[in-house]
């Protein structure tokens, strides 16, 4: 490991020392305060690293050589999407935090750990943004997976533990299917680097059995990208993956709910979108793969949507909201007819813009969420009734998450969702379009049930709710993030056209 | 015309007109310290948006025709691939539903006054409800037409379910979920369109559609999908159900909002969208829309013969009038450039009356509601006794309602009648029965409400106050005046249809040969 190495993984290196540096000091100086600066100002270090990285990868958006820093060999890539991704997921990080802050007090004992655990997930993810090679992404996948877990099962609770337990399974299982594609593509190809099983696979015609010489002919392949897709499935929360979805996410702690939703779903886009764009984006077998995508999409959205209408909790309704949300998302991924065309960007790109506005809003939703609950204990729609009075700023917070959760102007939802419409389209899936607006539809009516019960039923009680300081820092951030996007998305649109650019080089 | 150097520039008028309502309900939200303040500043609001659609109507310069008072930044999202600017002006086919709103605005705004549970948010929402509006009347381009078509609706849910009455949870949510389900529909159609051309410049794809670039999904669909997002709207029967109950749920003034500007919104959209992008294909299925027309006519009217509930038949009586802008769109498939015209024309005078007219009789059902706390015709009876001047708003009304020579309704259904006729000559005859059938309900039900035998009841009400008075005049005058002299408008409508009927005898002229 040169000091190059060390240069680039700079950020995830400070971030895990952080980690380290709380627990140590809340061993051996039991000093909460101490600890809790220490936090705050640890995390802005990862934070400049990064700030410093995109300032080495080149100032101009020119593509060239120079814009891509490998290191460790060339197992890790330092680009503009990684340092994007990188930004996306310390933010979350931070906002998750603050909204942990008053929730964690219901596991005093191991807060520390809490912090510590929910800080070593987030470097698993920042590494899962910038690896190019099968192995390295298996294991930063897994040091993102066993952190999640302990973390689901933190609160100690029936409900919590057997999310843990559940949540650890599903993920053994899912980690299993991916190695065994892997295996395959390392099998067939005989490299597990991203850019050299392009290169190795370029020309295989799927259809073609007789042909080929290895063997299985080339269904090998197709079956290793089965396999990638499904243990991809499993970390995005599509259908037919879904199944633990909904228990964890009402097990959990509500924050780390939150976090699952919007990071743990941005790090299995930015590997999907590495490795799918960079390895497997040949004409022949990424016809196959789009189109699993796009089934995917259909059957992850109206299932989601279907089964959301039905919920009676705020945690199972934005659970099946995110495997309806991870459809919308997956139409990005089904533009991929050739490399050179010029539209190849436009699915990537909305993808990731996507990404960063459903982060927004659902940690908009979220916040506003574990602030009403720490209060009221409880997590129903029911218990919601009469939020406009009692709570009208955390309510009128909640109301603009869900609106742009639905996809209507002018939040960042309906712009995400435009994007990844227009490029769907452009790849000729006017179908797929159609079942995206119509499921939105769909999602229109229990979102806005939920504000309905907010606004128009009467408080089961007359305590007022407000928020803390910091939390209503988190909410401000996360709500004008959503709005302001939602009017003018050109900046975040840009940047996230810089970034997959990168994908394909 | 040279269309490309005119669509540029920044007039500022527009942008104004739109933006103000949002700046006065935020300027309520933060300034207004108690209900008298809201109530002050909302109606300042609505003068000032309706002073600014008399400027934009006293601004448009007939002569010149084509779009006029453009704003327009070519740098909103400008992705290569995906371009969406920042374009508002008006045509002779927006100015009179500027015009409208800006009136309707004010007299919902005034038939408010009333209102005394959360003061505060109804007037903003009321307020952000008429600058979407605004916006859809001057966006030009396809992804701002929508955004405001979509933005119109959290108002609206919000009006709805907070301030209306009977089952006003469900009747906001039906309206939503019908709208929100067409605007999917017309979202789709919208880009496939940009898929197509590559353009979302509502001024452009018209030229650039017909010169016979190849569309990614065909025509028909393509028009279809635009056409169901419009017919919801306005609405087109069978996917009228919502109708009814937003408009007898809501409170008056946004019933008034409701019949007056947003239905006016579909039948905008199928003049500025379908008929001026797709004029052949719209002429090749304009069967459809006659027949969807006398249906709307036909059914709404007999369907409003039976209701008992005040409200609700005005609700009913719009389905069966917005029935008659169909019939009138319906004239595009005429061989005769002129028949088209007028038929067109006609459609969109059809609306802008409807609009003041039903206008007026939402908001005199509204007076009557808040007196007599009834809306159930058979215990009213005898009205005018105690409130001469609302009864003689309503039955002026209702006259108009039904097409009498002098009033507004009079000039936009002859038109329509005229310019369907010569093809659709049956279709034409049968929706002629629908104005005898309105003739029956309308003064059935002026009968029983304003004249006759008087509930003893109803002894003590008084007549309309002096501010009750305002919007009354306002209304009334509008509908006097265009219907003694319609060329105001018709003149207006006639140099935007004209385009429009062009290119359907253009295109057909190269199927003859």
């Amino acid at each position: 490991m040169s000091l190059h190495d060390i240069y680039l993984l700079s950020p995830e290196i400070s971030l895990a020392g952080l980690a380290l540096v709380i627990v140590l000091l809340d061993v051996f100086i039991k000093n909460r305060i101490l600890v809790q600066s220490t936090l705050a100002l640890g995390l802005v270090v990862p934070i400049v690293f990064s700030v410093l990285l995109w300032n080495g990868v080149g100032i101009s958006d020119n593509l060239n050589s120079n814009n891509q820093l490998f290191g460790i060999f060339d197992t890790l890539v330092v680009d503009k999407f990684t340092l994007l991704f990188k930004f996306l997921f310390l933010g979350i990080l931070a906002i998750v935090m603050i909204s942990s802050i008053t929730y964690s007090h219901r596991f005093e004992k191991t807060k520390i750990e809490y912090f510590s655990l929910l800080i070593f997930a987030t470097v698993g993810m920042m590494l899962l943004a910038s690896t190019r090679e099968l192995i390295t992404i298996y294991i930063s996948l897994e040091l993102t997976a066993l952190p999640m877990a302990v973390l689901i099962a933190i609160s100690g609770n029936k409900l919590s533990s057997e999310a843990g337990i559940k949540f650890l399974i599903l993920s053994a299982v899912s980690s299993a299917l991916l190695l065994y594609g892997m295996v395959w593509v390392y099998g067939l190809t005989g490299t597990t680097d991203v850019a050299e099983i392009f290169n190795s696979i370029q020309g295989i015609n799927i259809e073609n059995v007789s042909g080929s010489e290895t063997a299985f002919g080339n269904y090998g392949l197709l079956l290793g990208v089965i396999l990638i897709v499904a243990g991809f499935g499993f970390k995005i929360s599509s259908v037919p993956f879904h199944m633990w979805v909904p228990d964890v996410y009402e097990g959990a702690p509500t924050p780390i709910t939150a976090f699952l939703s919007v990071a743990s779903k941005a790090a299995g886009f930015a590997v999907i979108l590495r490795v799918f764009f960079g390895s497997f984006s040949t004409e022949s077998i990424s016809i196959e793969w789009s189109m699993i995508f796009a089934i995917m999409a259909v059957l992850s959205m109206g299932i989601g949507n279907f089964v959301a209408i039905a919920q009676k909790k705020m945690k199972r309704l934005l659970a099946y909201s995110t495997i309806a949300h991870a459809g919308y998302m997956m139409m990005g991924l089904t533009v991929v007819s050739s490399r050179m065309d010029d539209f190849t960007f436009d699915g990537p790109a909305g993808v990731v813009f996507y990404l960063i506005g459903y982060a927004a809003t659902n940690l908009a939703a979220f916040v506003a969420l574990i602030a009403i609950s720490n209060k009221t204990g409880s997590d129903s729609i029911e218990d919601l009734s009469g939020l406009g009075r009692r709570a009208p700023v955390l309510a009128f917070c909640l109301a603009i998450a869900l609106v742009s959760l639905t996809g209507i102007p002018p939040t960042v939802g309906f712009m995400a969702k435009l994007n990844v419409f227009t490029s769907a389209f452009n790849g000729g899936l006017w179908w797929l379009v159609l079942a995206g607006t119509v499921s939105s539809v769909i999602s229109a009516y229990y979102y806005l049930r939920i504000i309905k019960v907010m606004y128009l039923s009467d408080p089961l009680e007359n305590v007022p709710i407000k928020p803390d300081r910091l939390t209503s820092i988190a909410l401000t951030v996360t709500v004008l993030a959503v709005v302001v996007f939602g009017l003018y998305p050109t900046p975040v649109i840009r940047a996230a056209r810089v970034a997959v650019e990168f994908l394909l080089v | 015309m040279d269309g490309l150097t005119q669509n540029t520039g920044f007039n500022g008028l527009l942008t104004a007109l739109v933006f103000l309502p949002f700046l006065f309900a935020l300027g309520i939200l933060i300034f207004a310290r108690n209900d008298h303040h809201v109530r002050l500043m909302a109606a300042v609001g609505g003068l000032v948006e309706l002073v600014l659609s008399i400027a934009v109507f006293i601004a448009y310069k007939k002569v010149e025709s084509g779009f006029q008072l453009i704003d327009r930044f070519n740098s909103w999202i400008p992705i290569d691939s995906f371009r969406v600017d920042y374009f508002l002006g008006v045509d002779g086919l927006s100015v009179p539903m500027v015009l409208l709103t800006g009136i309707l605005g004010m007299v919902a705004i005034l038939a408010s006054m009333r209102i005394t549970n959360r003061v505060k948010q109804y007037f903003i929402w009321i307020l952000v409800l008429q600058g979407a509006v605004f916006g859809v009347f001057t966006a030009l381009d396809f992804i701002m037409f929508f955004l405001f078509w979509e933005l119109e609706l959290i108002p609206m849910f919000f009006l709805i379910s907070n301030w209306g009455t009977g089952r006003k949870d469900y009747s906001a949510m039906k309206f939503i979920i019908f709208t929100f389900l067409g605007s999917a529909f017309m979202l789709v159609g919208a880009l496939a369109l940009y898929i197509s051309v590559g353009t979302f410049d509502m001024t452009a794809l018209p030229e650039l559609v017909q010169s016979g670039i190849k569309l990614v999904i065909p025509a028909g669909a393509i028009f279809g999908l635009l056409f169901v997002g419009f017919a919801v709207k306005l609405p087109v029967w069978p996917l009228h159900t919502w109708l009814p109950d937003a408009h007898t749920d809501a409170p008056t003034a946004v019933s008034v909002l409701l019949a007056g500007v947003l239905l006016k919104m579909g039948g905008y959209g199928m003049i500025r969208v379908t008929a001026s992008i797709m004029p052949d294909v719209m002429a090749g299925l304009a069967w459809l829309l006659v027949a969807a027309g006398v249906i709307n006519v036909l059914y709404g009217a007999v369907v409003t013969v039976r209701q008992t509930d005040l409200k609700r038949l005005v609700a009913f009586s719009s389905i069966s009038h917005m029935g008659y802008v169909l019939i009138g769109l319906s004239a595009i498939a005429s061989k005769g450039a002129d028949a088209a015209a007028v038929g067109l024309t006609g459609a969109s005078m059809q609306m802008f009356t409807h609009g003041t007219i039903t206008g007026l009789m939402f908001l005199t059902v509204g007076m009557i509601y808040d007196r007599t706390h009834t809306r159930y015709i058979p215990d009213l009876g005898g009205l005018s006794n105690r409130m001469p001047i609302i009864g003689l708003a309503f039955l002026i009304a209702g006259l108009a309602s039904l097409g009498l020579p002098g009033t507004s309704g009079f000039a936009s259904e002859i038109l329509v009648f005229l310019g369907a006729f010569p093809v659709w000559a049956w279709p034409t005859a049968l929706a002629v029965f629908g104005v005898v059938i309105t003739a029956g309900y309308i003064l059935w039900m002026t009968q029983r409400t304003l004249f006759g035998h008087m509930n003893s009841r109803w002894e003590k009400l008084t007549d309309a106050s002096k501010l009750e008075l305002v919007p009354i005049v306002m209304l009334v005058a509008t509908i006097l005046i265009f219907g003694i002299y319609p060329a105001f408008l018709t003149d207006l409508f006639k140099i935007s249809v004209e385009p429009i009927v062009a290119a359907v005898n253009s295109s057909s002229e190269i199927l003859s040969r």
